[in-house]
């Protein structure tokens, strides 16, 4: 490839992933089958540069592509607040991308929009949450590709064949007991998010295995527990025993080690690493905005977001960010229109954390979202108050923080 | 010759030694219009790396930190040379696409941490194969 037989484009993408993959030192590359591609967010001009000479030269993706985020709501124009030339020059990145054959999904969540690898299938994926959600929940095989490398990895059909392709690096080596949780906490679904963000602090890049959890656990929890992990550190696997396919026993997990370090958590631990995802001042007690949807909220999460509106309008903006697939779901059933009613303001192709959608600088932001809690503070300015889709709700149609303690004790 | 790192990306170089007394992840660490590290909560915040010879102990690392290189590159503010003290291929991919855009590319090298905080403060030359030595 790297001879340009496939054309110019190819061929630097090829020269691009072999000097990579000789870096790294791997002995090969490896063909994948899928890609999702991470560097569609604009961060300069450089990077639109890049895909606009991949594009003029002809390149063409090699294996199905779905897109992350850009930086613009194409389906809502206005809704992100850039000047006239970057909003242009970050406009002509997504529309190169979309040149080179990718497919237009614009989400963080593409398991969640059709874009489903199979169990053991090599496929080449960029964004930390969608490749912890890929390996650790669908038990497909991805490494966390930079951005570029996952557009050159699509190009060409392969990958550095290192890392979590490898069997023996996607066995566990550290083991979580969970079983002293209480059944209700471990039933939340704010619990999850903060069990993310507590092993992602404590396993780095370690694969762990969780024990003592009940099975099933909702997809829309082992998602966020994923995105906590690989925000607050570098996780891109994760098992539950008993839940996810490479982990039917712990033994399976481990691939049979024995003597690994085990951590028991407690209630006690769950509680200070969900006190890290508020940066908001103690005794702060209203709220400028709520962000749900890091990574993009899916129709299962709306249908829960309007069992709890339940008829009401909220005081403070809430923005749901969320990507076309789920946003055509709630869309086709009707609730769309009530969502929006009680003030709902949909954000498609993006979020909040990486475009300026916010409304001012140095508020309070409320989230479900232990990613969004991880990033709101550095990339927007605002303060976070962490709490459960039901907290967020109730506060914004009050304007005032209201949470419920009751099961983290 | 003050040390030998290891070869990621040959070529040769010379700036002031900067050590970040503290891990950063590019993205969202290092403006990439100006070079000045933006993080608040970075004891070195405000400091621009352009032109520097930048020793990284340890690397904190969206991966979008790759395109924030090649942004610094493509300005012409990236800096002089990279000292890597565990083996990245984020900040060197940004390197890698640099080259074939046509920007200049700039060397990195792996020396490990403790080799690192040996260096001394001041200029610092380095040479194709990865010898450092006094600028």
């Amino acid at each position: 490839m790297a001879a340009g037989l496939h054309g110019p484009a190819v061929a630097m993408a090829a020269r691009i992933l072999g000097e990579t993959a000789a870096m790294l030192g791997a002995e090969r590359l490896i063909r994948v089958t899928s890609s999702h591609v991470d560097g569609c967010l604009y961060h300069g001009d450089s990077g639109t540069h890049f895909a606009e000479r991949l594009a003029a030269e002809g390149g063409r993706v090699a294996v199905p592509t779905t897109l992350n985020v850009g930086a613009l709501d194409l389906l809502h124009p206005g809704r992100v607040q850039f000047d006239p030339r970057t909003a242009e020059m970050a406009r002509r990145m997504m529309v190169a991308y979309e040149a080179l054959g990718c497919s237009p999904s614009w989400t963080c969540a593409p398991y969640q929009a059709g874009h489903r690898p199979r169990l053991g299938e090599h496929v080449a994926w960029g964004e930390s949450n969608a490749v912890v959600f890929c390996n650790s929940v669908l038990g497909a095989r991805t490494n966390r590709l930079g951005d570029f490398l996952d557009i050159c990895a699509a190009l060409c059909a392969r990958a550095p064949d290192i890392g979590l392709h490898r069997d023996k690096n996607r066995r566990a080596r550290l083991v979580v007991d969970a079983s002293g949780l209480s059944n209700g906490l471990k039933r939340l679904d704010a619990f999850y998010p903060v069990l993310g963000a507590w092993l992602g602090a404590e396993a780095g890049s370690e694969v762990a295995a969780i024990t003592g959890m009940p099975a099933p656990i909702p997809e829309d929890c082992l998602k966020a527990l994923g995105a906590a992990a690989a925000s607050s550190g570098a996780v891109g696997l994760f098992h539950v025993v008993g839940v996810t396919p490479e982990a039917p026993d712990l033994a399976t997990a481990t691939g049979g080690r024995e003597k690994l370090r085990t951590i028991a958590l407690t209630a006690a631990m769950l509680r200070a690493a969900r006190d890290r995802l508020s940066t908001a001042a103690a005794g702060t007690d209203r709220i400028d905005a709520v962000a749900v949807g890091s990574p993009h909220f899916s129709a299962g999460e709306f249908a829960a977001l309007d069992r709890l509106i339940g008829g009401g309008r909220f005081a403070v903006p809430f923005y749901a960010c969320t990507s076309r697939a789920a946003l055509g779901e709630i869309e086709r059933s009707g609730m769309l229109a009530r969502l929006v009613a009680a003030g709902v303001e949909i954000v498609t192709d993006t979020c909040v954390v990486v475009a300026p959608i916010l409304p001012k600088a140095g508020g309070v932001l409320m989230t479900n979202s232990g990613k969004f809690a991880h990033y709101a503070t550095p990339n927007t300015g605002f303060a976070t108050v962490y709490g459960s889709l039901a907290d967020c709700v109730a506060s914004a149609l009050s304007g005032r923080i209201t949470r419920d303690e009751s099961l983290w004790s | 010759m003050l040390a030998r790192g290891t070869v990621l990306i040959d070529g040769a170089a010379e700036g002031t030694l900067l050590r970040l007394v503290e891990p950063i992840s590019f993205w969202g660490g290092v403006d990439p219009a100006t070079s000045r590290l933006t993080d608040p909560r970075h004891p070195q915040h405000g400091v621009a790396i352009a032109g520097t010879v930048l020793a990284l102990a340890a690397l904190r690392g969206s991966s979008s930190s790759s395109a924030i290189m090649l942004e610094l590159l493509a300005r012409g503010i990236a800096p002089a040379a990279l000292l890597l003290g565990e083996p990245d291929a984020i900040l060197s991919l940004g390197i890698i696409v640099g080259r074939e855009m046509g920007y200049k590319a700039i060397p990195v090298l792996a020396l490990a941490a403790a080799e690192q905080a040996r260096l001394p403060q001041g200029m610092l030359r380095i040479a194709p194969g990865g010898a450092i030595s006094a600028g």
